[in-house]
């Protein structure tokens, strides 16, 4: 930290202390906030999400679609199969980048013998790209992609199409759910370097405020909802 | 951006007479409006979660400077960087010379109200380095060389013909020679220029919706996509944000989601919400190498100290101009510096002073619209009161206006002159116009009469009178 900066924070954070006319945080306040960040308290309860995990499914495809993502809803074996149907149906090239992630790797995607799979980053001249999802959100009809070797940030965003392969199980009632999965998987204070959670595909209402789809990420987005 | 605030008066004259603007105005009211009922209505727990976002940002503001320190603690952890900015010159000078660093030629700039208040383009173009806005909008207006018209929607001012227009004259250089008439068109093509920008920039600029104290992580809330792109893309991610923006954990940043969205644009959720924590990890295909914080004060440390704190709380939604009568008869230009409508009424002066500023919070009708809708319940005409107050004390008040004032108060602590002057007021209108119901010029009173009727007493007497007929 150069001079300046440690000269311009203590400015700051002493003006604070000065309009809140108190020192340092300490003692029992101190004790109070630590508290609150080590066991963060949950906000009210938003009642519409607290369903049974068919239910939550079935919530999660109803928000989904009406924030103008596609759903279909298979098994594991058809997975490969849906994804072929739905880049025929779109009038889409049998071509795409994929996610290198487990997951994704556990399908039988040569059984489609037509479709052409690249492992990677997403590039500006993909047309298409195939994800996972690390969870999605019920209330919202929300998908969150947490970033890693496994899937790039790119694929969620370059392609003019995003196909999602989401399992059911990971489907969940709300943010708070994430955040726990999160803390999980990563550790309490070691998220991935980017979450991005997704709400159908991109849009601006900034001509007129009228909605046109594919701003600067996907114009469509379809999820394969598997259940196992 | 350099204030027109002091033209305050000037400016709604040319607002109110332009045809295009009152076309667009026309239509806010009937969209962001109605769509906010709409998804109020379909959230029971709407109200609760106000609730609790007021009382999150007010614990947080109490603990401001721990938050801060929390925040930062965990960026260095994770191999980022935090700068500290007093002055918005502070600011410009960090980011300046990041960009610097990287050689960088273009930056690749997502949608930030505070890089418009410390005017961050201008200063990165003396440098010669070109800043490229990505949001729809404020590429629009960047092309236009305008200012943002609304916190959330900077284009809101423009029809779509003014979009057609500013498109062929900009893009014709490029290969686009066809007036385009479909908004889908105008947003394809404006994709197409854009895409090309993001992959040639060297550092993205973002702002921050929130700062996560709890994992050190920039949360940023988009529909287009933009803001994505840009801190994914270029090899340096810079965040500027303003202190405020900090809050403790992951869990108040789903209340204050679920309150965002929908307060300001009527959606359950935007369709980009992003956390991002940190430069890129190992084993990581894409993401930025570098990531910077940029706190910005720029004298709101100052502001906690007073009874304007509450404005701090604004999570920057822009409800309250969506809901504002003055706001959509002259929409965001008229108020002459980044902040328009009631939360700029409050913040402009305290950021750029009330002498600058004085007309703003007198550009209310108190409707209190703005409070009934804002998602962290901040008190606006209050505030704006406050405002008023302050001016009368520093004499910033008219002097016609200060006198008026003064003989008002004179009478009204008077109760028995009170009632005999109102008496023979209300006698003497009642002699001419009282048919009409109403005035279109009154002695004295020209100031008023010049854009409104005045109404005429109704039968009756006074209020006082009538109050005493009504007891007895």
């Amino acid at each position: 930290m150069s001079g300046v900066n440690t000269e311009a924070r203590a400015q700051i954070l002493s003006g604070i202390r000065r309009s809140l006319r108190r020192g340092e945080v300490s003692g029992e306040s101190r004790a109070a906030v630590d508290g609150r960040l080590a066991a963060p308290p949950r906000g009210p309860t938003v009642a519409r999400a607290q369903l049974a995990q068919p239910e939550k499914v079935a919530l999660f495809c109803q928000w989904a679609e009406a924030n103008n993502a596609t759903v279909a809803r298979v098994a594991a074996a058809e997975v490969p199969a849906e994804v072929v149907s739905y880049l025929a149906r779109s009038n889409l090239p049998a071509q795409a980048a994929i996610a290198p992630s487990p997951q994704l790797a556990g399908y039988d995607w040569a059984s489609q013998k037509m479709l052409s799979l690249r492992k990677g980053r997403g590039e500006a001249s993909d047309q298409v790209a195939i994800t996972g999802a690390f969870a999605a959100i019920a209330e919202t009809g929300t998908l969150v992609m947490a970033s890693g070797p496994d899937h790039p940030v790119t694929l969620n965003l370059l392609p003019d199409t995003h196909v999602v392969v989401l399992r059911e199980a990971d489907v969940v009632g709300g943010y708070e759910d994430v955040w726990a999965l999160l803390r999980a998987r990563y550790g309490k204070d070691r998220m991935p370097r980017t979450v991005n959670t997704l709400t159908g595909p991109s849009r601006t209402g900034d001509i007129e405020q009228t909605i046109e789809l594919g701003a600067h990420g996907p114009r469509r987005m379809h999820i394969v909802v598997v259940h196992e | 951006m350099e204030s027109t605030a002091r033209a305050f008066k000037d400016n709604v004259s040319h607002a109110l007479a332009d045809p295009n603007l009152q076309d667009s105005l026309g239509k806010l009211k009937v969209g962001f409006s109605e769509r906010r009922r709409q998804a109020a209505e379909r959230l029971p727990e709407f109200e609760a979660l106000r609730d609790r976002a007021r009382d999150i940002k007010n614990h947080t503001l109490a603990h401001l400077d721990f938050y801060l320190e929390e925040f930062e603690r965990k960026v260095l952890a994770l191999g980022g960087h935090v700068h500290w900015a007093p002055t918005a010159e502070d600011a410009r000078r960090i980011i300046g010379e990041l960009c610097q660093s990287m050689g960088a030629r273009t930056v690749a700039k997502s949608k930030s109200m505070v890089a418009e208040e410390i005017a961050l383009n201008e200063h990165l173009e003396a440098l010669g380095i070109a800043p490229i806005e990505t949001d729809l909008g404020e590429y629009i207006i960047q092309l236009r060389n305008e200012p943002p018209s609304h916190i959330i929607a900077p284009a809101v001012h423009l029809t779509k013909d003014q979009v057609a227009d500013t498109f062929l004259e900009h893009h014709a250089k490029l290969g686009f020679t066809k007036r385009l008439t479909e908004r889908n068109d105008l947003v394809a093509e404006a994709r197409y220029v854009l895409r090309q920008k993001f992959l040639d920039a060297d550092v993205g600029v973002t702002g921050a919706n929130f700062l996560v104290a709890e994992t050190g992580s920039s949360m940023l809330v988009t529909n287009e996509g933009n803001a994505d792109l840009s801190n994914t893309l270029p090899r340096m991610h810079i965040v500027l944000a303003s202190i405020e923006k900090v809050i403790p954990t992951l869990e108040d940043a789903a209340v204050l989601l679920r309150v965002l969205a929908r307060s300001a644009t009527g959606q359950e959720s935007s369709a980009y919400t992003t956390l991002n924590t940190g430069p890129k990890r190992a084993g990581d295909l894409d993401g930025p190498e570098h990531y910077h914080v940029v706190l910005l004060d720029n004298g709101r440390s100052a502001v906690l100290g007073t009874e304007m704190r509450e404005i701090l709380r604004c999570i920057r939604c822009g409800a309250c101009m969506n809901h504002c009568p003055v706001y959509g008869a002259v929409g965001g230009h008229a108020y002459g510096w980044v902040y328009p409508g009631p939360m700029g009424a409050v913040l402009t002066p305290q950021l750029i002073g009330v002498e600058e500023a004085s007309d703003l919070p007198n550009a209310s009708t108190f409707c209190g619209r703005c409070e009934s809708v804002c998602p962290v319940r901040i008190p606006l005409p209050k505030l704006m009161r406050h405002w008023r107050e302050r001016e009368f004390e520093r004499h910033l008040t008219p002097k016609g206006v200060r006198q008026g004032l003064a003989l008002w108060s004179f009478v009204a602590r008077r109760p028995r002159l009170y009632r005999r002057l109102t008496g023979l007021a209300n006698r003497v209108l009642s002699l001419f116009g009282r048919a009409d119901g109403r005035y279109s010029t009154l002695p004295l009173a020209g100031g008023w009469t010049r854009f409104r009727d005045f109404p005429a007493p109704q039968p009756g007497g006074t209020f006082h009178a009538q109050w005493k007929a009504r007891r007895s």
